[in-house]
């Protein structure tokens, strides 16, 4: 089964994925998508249904640690790498009126 | 002898004997990017400066006998997704042009401790995305055996900087292959070590539940020889597994006598190139006259692991670049119009092509009312995958096979059909997926003079098992570097 990826997919998915493209980047993204997934849809041939999905290969558990701050302030060094910084913060546009 | 054709480990035997100094070292290896670095170019960033003085800090140390181990002095390189405190760090991307890291890699930092000089930051696809180093934001690697031909990837710089002598050895990453092939392509040997054994703090994150650091190198004693520095049991990565023995070149024995390694049939099916096919068997014969025994055998499931693999993986890769966003780091797009369009372009402009394209998929597989058709779909037969290789490691010690089903492309040649490019992976990704350890090792050249590696591929923890195994083979032949020529 082949499948058609619709532009309100590409849409939907551009909104996911935080992503804007152009409308050249629309077609060939519908495109690559859809061959992929059916790429993809050959793991159906394999019957699933009594396997419990398995995240990780060895049985890991959450690593809890006490909540105590253990590194330096770097707050000088972190803003260096800000495209824009304030007083000490990172500036962003403007979110609220 | 030319000190660049020194493996790690000799010289830094011969760092320690005072027949040469670190400094030395390091100007060599300097001399030799100037020299070979516009055709080849592994690097995004070669620190010359930094890397003097810290070749001379660390003579010092060794003269006042603090540092003592294999390999003080030595100049590595470290590929470019690794955290690197005051070096620019940009996974190959446009998005972190100007990203300079506040810390340094759990792995890179272990490296630090035991003397290692670092000469720069290797080219990779970009966020190791790719299998050609083809996708990099700062320009295609060559391969070193032949600049026509990619040295593919995605630390395909590291592998390339290793085989044209403009370092001693580097690091890597491996979410599907991303260190075995390209150290196939490029003739050098390179080890994914078990899931868990090298800490990812500080490794910038693509498949999280998939990518291990390792390294990659002239040799196996010396891939054992930085295993043992690398890896670390480290309370900061939460997969980091703390391992009874971190001692791997104690496997560096030339002994396979009654090790018993398994053949997959569907390795050797349609799609392999019979010159790599030969060359592979012909390998797996040598290991058979010292006495270890092959059995050809039927691994389940081969061809489901790729499709598996990239929805995981994409998965995994679009929520782990969602943090690059414009605000706290890297690139940020000009003329927007409030928040999100500011994310939007500056994700838009910042990201490539194929980067887009996996963020593209894995946002969709997670999608609401795909989820479970695609990505736990992906997690079902990733348990299955693992049966599978669990059945296996109960008849053998080991599996053996090619690392790629041929030699380095030409460049260009792979980009424009990415599933045919993705097919490449067949043989390395499902040892990610598995979580297990897998080396590839030199074992024979093309008609076109391009190298073939042969992939060992243990269980979980047995990194020991492929390395003497590996090692057993190294010594039925010599290391070749383009240089010999």
């Amino acid at each position: 089964m082949a499948n058609i990826i619709s532009d309100e997919t590409i849409e939907y998915v551009g909104i996911l994925a935080k992503l804007e493209l152009s409308e050249e980047e629309k077609e060939q993204a519908k495109k690559d998508m859809g061959e992929m997934l059916d790429y993809i849809d050959q793991l159906n041939a394999l019957d699933t249904s009594s396997v419990e999905p398995m995240s990780h290969v060895f049985s890991v558990h959450n690593v809890f640690r006490e909540d105590v701050v253990t590194n330096e302030d770097d707050r000088e060094n972190i803003l260096k790498n800000a495209p824009e910084e304030q007083e000490g913060s990172f500036v962003v546009p403007k979110t609220v009126e | 002898m030319d000190l660049l054709e020194l493996t790690a480990v000799a010289l830094g035997q011969k760092i320690q004997k005072k027949e040469t100094s670190a400094v030395e070292a390091t100007q060599a290896v300097l001399n030799q990017i100037d020299k070979v670095e516009g055709t080849v170019h592994s690097y995004v960033t070669v620190d010359q400066e930094g890397a003097i003085k810290k070749a001379k800090q660390v003579q010092e140390k060794i003269e006042a006998g603090q540092l003592t181990g294999p390999l003080a002095g030595v100049p590595v390189a470290i590929k470019d997704n690794m955290c690197t405190e005051g070096m620019r760090t940009t996974c190959s991307s446009k998005i972190l042009e100007n990203f300079v890291p506040t810390y340094t890699a759990e792995a890179v930092l272990n490296l630090e401790k035991a003397g290692a000089v670092i000469i720069g930051k290797t080219n990779m696809d970009e966020f190791a995305m790719g299998s050609t180093t083809e996708t990099s934001a700062y320009g295609i690697t060559t391969n070193p055996w032949n600049k026509e031909h990619v040295p593919g990837g995605s630390s395909g710089g590291s592998c390339a900087a290793v085989a044209a002598n403009e370092c001693f050895y580097a690091l890597g990453s491996d979410t599907g292959g991303s260190i075995r092939q390209p150290s196939s392509f490029c003739g050098v040997t390179g080890i994914k070590p078990t899931y868990g054994t090298v800490s990812r703090y500080g490794l910038i994150a693509y498949g999280s539940s998939l990518d291990q650091i390792g390294p990659v190198a002239k040799d196996v004693t010396d891939c054992a020889t930085i295993l043992n520095t690398i890896a670390s049991y480290d309370k900061k990565d939460s997969t980091s597994y703390q391992r009874e023995s971190y001692d791997f070149t104690k496997a560096l024995v030339d002994d396979v006598k009654g090790m018993k390694i398994g053949i997959p049939k569907g390795y050797f099916g349609e799609g392999l190139d019979s010159e790599v096919s030969n060359a592979v068997m012909a390998a797996a014969k040598e290991l058979e006259k010292k006495g270890a025994i092959l059995e050809e055998f039927d691994l389940g499931l081969v061809e489901y692991a790729i499709p598996a693999y990239y929805v995981i993986a994409d998965a995994e890769a679009s929520s782990n670049l969602s943090r690059f966003d414009g605000v706290k780091y890297g690139y940020r797009a000009e003329d927007y119009k409030g928040l999100h369009h500011m994310y939007k372009k500056t994700r838009s402009e910042g990201f490539g092509p194929e980067v887009k394209r996996r963020i593209m998929l894995g946002s969709f597989v997670l999608s609401s009312g795909y989820y479970d058709a695609y990505y736990l779909k992906a997690l079902r037969t990733k348990a299955l995958i693992k049966q599978e290789f669990d059945k296996a490691f109960a008849k053998y010690d080991m599996i053996l096979g090619p690392a790629a089903p041929t030699t380095a492309p030409k460049v260009g040649a792979s980009l424009a059909d990415p599933i045919k490019m993705y097919l490449g992976d067949i043989y390395t990704i499902s040892v990610n997926l598995a979580g297990l350890p897998g080396i590839s090792v030199p074992c024979g050249m093309d008609s076109k003079g391009l190298p073939i590696g042969l992939q060992l591929i243990g269980d979980c923890f047995q990194e020991n098992k492929i390395l003497q195994a590996a090692y057993a083979f190294e010594q039925t032949r010599a290391y070749k570097s383009p240089f010999d020529k």
